[in-house]
């Protein structure tokens, strides 16, 4: 490595290293002998699933973990990082991938009580001055006055990035950084972060699973898989496919569903002049518009935040509409439990486990959540019977491939993908004509990505008409007949499939 | 009619100096609530603190000769109160409201048991601040007769407003009261906070109480608050956890309390009772009137159990 550490190496920029990083816990190896070298004023990207050992590598590097072996160098000398702090120290600093601002404070007031030691009274007139220099001297800018809570998601990941930058942390890790933004704002903060590790400010080691960004930022990557380093090297060497095979490894994927043509389908699903609030009581869905055909997919992509959840909400019933009608085969449909069942509408939300499942509750009770009030399990005087509840909780367990210890494990002791498929087996074992899934594939592993998919896909062949809520473009690109763009609580953009390509979609993320 | 009668006028007059003279411990209580509440917990015991700062204040009025003596200990046992809650709170999957309604019940159970002797003596009263003297009319005078811990009150007010947004300790507690895990991330510890923020929100529940025995009413009864303590949570609620609006929300409070004794002073005796529950009534309505079951509350920490 002495090799690559010039003489005349950029000041700012750190160099790390870890040695044979290993780290057990208990019975679970999660990182095993991993070596990994950032070259200073370099991006480095980490890839792999999840569970590979990316934030437990990261954890370790930041203090937040104790390595069981091995050791982390920076500039080349052996360092010891026990806590955060240490880390801090040393000038690494990590952009989590949720947000360690705090939302009702301003930037400014976000900033200043980051330092290490803030003044007992604060002299706003003076720190705005200092801030404002400070903002000067970086590439993004961001609003100081307002509370966080009133940024946008780009402009939040901005000032995570800017409040490391800001406490003089020459090394960050980012986490997954760009999941909130749209292509347009991921393309503007890497390409600012990639031209201040190219002036040799910065070193960067990025988590990601978007081989996109790490082809076109990173200078160097590093694949993980079950906890070991898999391959690695200059990203120009590696193609898109090294890159994917060394992350799944020879995992068997579920060829996707072929897709089957329909003509003239009749409109199943219609949405009219949808206006509903968010919690703030702020207009979040405005006048939303949307038909959707039997045998159809139509993937509604957009920025986290964008009135995506709220529509979803109502079109599940979690939430009153303002204004607006919903109609299916042409009726009026209002979501309450008795027209569902009666038109048929099931629905995967985001995040499962909060919003389709009772956590605490047993495997067989969350699956029972359709069927629980009718026969076999309801009996005539309304008493409910627990062997038929097992019984299916046991065919569907078997049929979707739930791990599950038994029936009767609380689902809040599954794995995110295991509980996906569980409310999965749920909500599609019986006939469904509409399909409401919203982010379905979000944190899971390529295996059950691919499974879940090829449901949906399944779903749609069988005639349902399918509504897909995605913050994942190419989950939209690969599943959707017709791409329709949700910005500032509006569809503006529908375009069949054919018709529509990343950079047109990408604008109208962004409300152009 | 004599010329001191100033007729329909004294309502509001009356009202008026009701309002400065009851909202003292309103405010008082509010104001540590609304501290605790900026920390990310809640101390519905509150109550309890209230009373028990009420006796102690009273008791030690009594036998050290010195109101103001009483006023220190009234706070220093708000803080012990407040110490037992934010400890307790510390302890893994304990719910601060359970505790709170615990304290509550302790607070007022053990001011009962210790002020039996203080029920007939007589302690010294606080003085107060003549502001009327400009005016002949009697009733001006004693509406303008001010204690000085409202005026005590209103600078600490306006010092909490200032101090949650210009000090260090103003943020770290605005920190911790809306997202934990920051405050976490950048290395404070977030139960120490709350812990001290509990405390100190404790003594001025304490101060208030005092306020109830040494001036208005004026004497140490197991009657004495009749619900200021909670009514202060809704208070910090309807005050948008703004320790300016607070204190407005104190003078409506106080204005509300006064309505029934006003209309008496005036001869309207009918519906006393009535307008006596008018403080009841109008927590009821602001509570009905602030809130709404499709958006969250504006302003409130985030860590709070109700907003979460």
């Amino acid at each position: 490595m002495s090799a690559l550490a010039q003489p005349n190496a950029p000041r700012r920029a750190v160099e790390l290293e870890t040695v044979a990083m290993t780290k057990i816990f208990g019975s679970l190896v999660a990182l095993e002998d991993v070596s990994i070298h950032v070259r200073p004023g370099t991006l480095h990207a980490l890839l792999g699933e999840n569970g590979a050992g990316k934030s437990t590598l990261v954890k370790c590097i930041m203090g937040f973990y104790q390595p069981t072996r091995g050791e982390v160098k920076i500039d080349g000398k052996p360092a010891v990082i026990a806590t955060p702090r240490d880390a801090h120290a040393h000038g690494i600093g990590m952009v989590y991938q949720h947000f360690t601002l705090v939302p009702s404070l301003t930037a400014a007031e976000n900033l200043v009580i980051s330092r290490a030691h803030p003044p007992a009274v604060i002299d706003w007139k003076k720190e705005i001055k200092g801030l404002e220099a400070f903002l000067d001297t970086m590439p993004f800018k961001v609003p100081l006055t307002v509370p966080v809570s009133n940024l946008s998601a780009g402009e939040k990941q901005k000032l995570e990035i800017l409040k490391q930058l800001y406490l003089d942390q020459r090394f960050l890790i980012l986490d997954e950084p760009t999941s909130v933004l749209t292509p347009g704002e991921a393309d503007e903060v890497l390409g600012l972060l990639r031209g201040m590790t190219e002036a040799g400010d910065l070193t960067i080691l990025m988590i990601s699973h978007k081989f996109r960004e790490v082809s076109a930022y990173a200078d160097d990557v590093t694949v993980l898989r079950r906890g070991r380093m898999i391959g690695g090297g200059k990203v120009g060497e590696l193609s898109v496919a090294d890159m994917s095979h060394m992350m799944i490894g020879d995992t068997k994927i579920r060829e996707r569903a072929a897709r089957k043509t329909f003509t003239d389908r009749p409109v199943v699903l219609e949405i009219a002049g949808l206006f509903a609030e968010d919690d703030g009581g702020i207009p979040a869905v405005k006048g939303v518009n949307l038909k959707i055909h039997g045998g159809e997919i139509v993937g509604i992509a957009g920025v986290s935040g964008n009135g995506q959840s709220t529509l979803i909400e109502v079109l599940s019933g979690q939430r009153e509409p303002t204004e607006g009608q919903l109609f299916i085969d042409g009726a009026d449909f209002q979501p309450v439990r008795q027209q569902m069942a009666k038109f048929k509408v099931f629905g995967l939300p985001e995040e499962p486990l909060k919003n389709a499942a009772v956590p605490r509750m047993t495997v067989a009770e969350n699956i029972a959540f359709r069927t629980f009030d009718e026969p076999p399990i309801a009996s005539r005087f309304g008493f409910m019977s627990p062997k038929p509840m097992r019984k299916q909780a046991r065919d569907l367990i078997a049929s979707y491939r739930v791990k599950t210890p038994s029936t009767e494990e609380p689902i809040e002791n599954l794995s995110g993908g295991n509980v996906q498929r569980a409310i999965l087996a749920r909500e599609l074992s019986g006939e469904v004509e509409v399909l409401i899934v919203a982010n379905p594939c979000f944190g899971l592993d390529f295996a059950s990505v691919s499974e879940i998919r090829s449901q949906i896909m399944d779903q749609r062949n069988r005639g349902a008409a399918v509504l897909l809520v995605s913050e994942d473009l190419d989950e939209i690109l690969e599943l959707a007949d017709r791409v329709a763009v949700m910005s500032g609580g509006e569809i503006h953009y529908v375009r069949p499939i054919a018709e529509a390509d990343r950079a047109s979609v990408g604008m109208a993320m962004s409300g152009h | 009619m004599n010329e001191t009668d100033i007729g329909a006028y004294g309502v509001p007059l009356a009202m008026l100096a009701g309002a400065i003279r009851v909202s003292t411990p309103f405010l008082f209580v509010s104001l540590g609530e609304c501290l605790t509440e900026k920390s990310g917990r809640i101390n519905l015991g509150l109550e309890g603190t209230l009373v028990f700062g009420a006796m102690s204040g009273y008791a030690i009025s009594y036998l050290t000769g010195s109101p103001w003596l009483g006023v220190l200990a009234a706070g220093i046992s708000g803080c012990f109160f407040g110490a037992i809650h934010g400890y307790i709170c510390k302890l893994p999957k304990v719910n601060d409201i359970a505790i709170g309604i615990a304290m509550m019940l302790f607070g007022t159970g053990l001011a009962f048991f210790f002020g039996k002797p203080f029920i007939q003596p007589q302690a010294p009263h606080l003085p107060s601040i003549s502001l009327g003297f400009w005016s002949d009319l009697p009733q001006v005078q004693s509406a303008l007769s001010i204690n000085p811990l409202f005026l005590v009150g209103i600078v600490l007010a306006v010092f909490m407003w200032w101090a949650f947004k210009n000090t260090r300790w103003g943020l770290i507690i605005r920190m911790t009261g809306d997202s934990a895990p920051a405050a976490l991330a950048m290395g404070y510890s977030v139960d120490w906070v709350r812990f001290l923020a509990t405390t100190v929100g404790g003594f001025f529940a304490g101060v208030g109480g005092a306020f109830l025995s040494l001036y208005y009413p004026g004497a140490w009864s197991e009657g004495l608050s009749s619900g200021q303590g909670l009514m202060a949570v809704a208070l910090v609620i309807f005050a948008r956890w703004n320790p300016l609006a607070c204190f407005g929300a104190a003078l409506l409070f106080g204005a509300a309390g006064a309505l029934g004794p006003a209309l008496q002073s005036v001869g309207i005796t009918q519906g006393y009772y009535f307008f006596n529950a008018a403080p009841y009534l109008l927590t009821l309505f602001i509570m009905i009137a602030s809130v709404s079951p499709k958006r969250s509350l504006k302003g409130a920490p985030g860590e709070l159990s109700i907003t979460k």
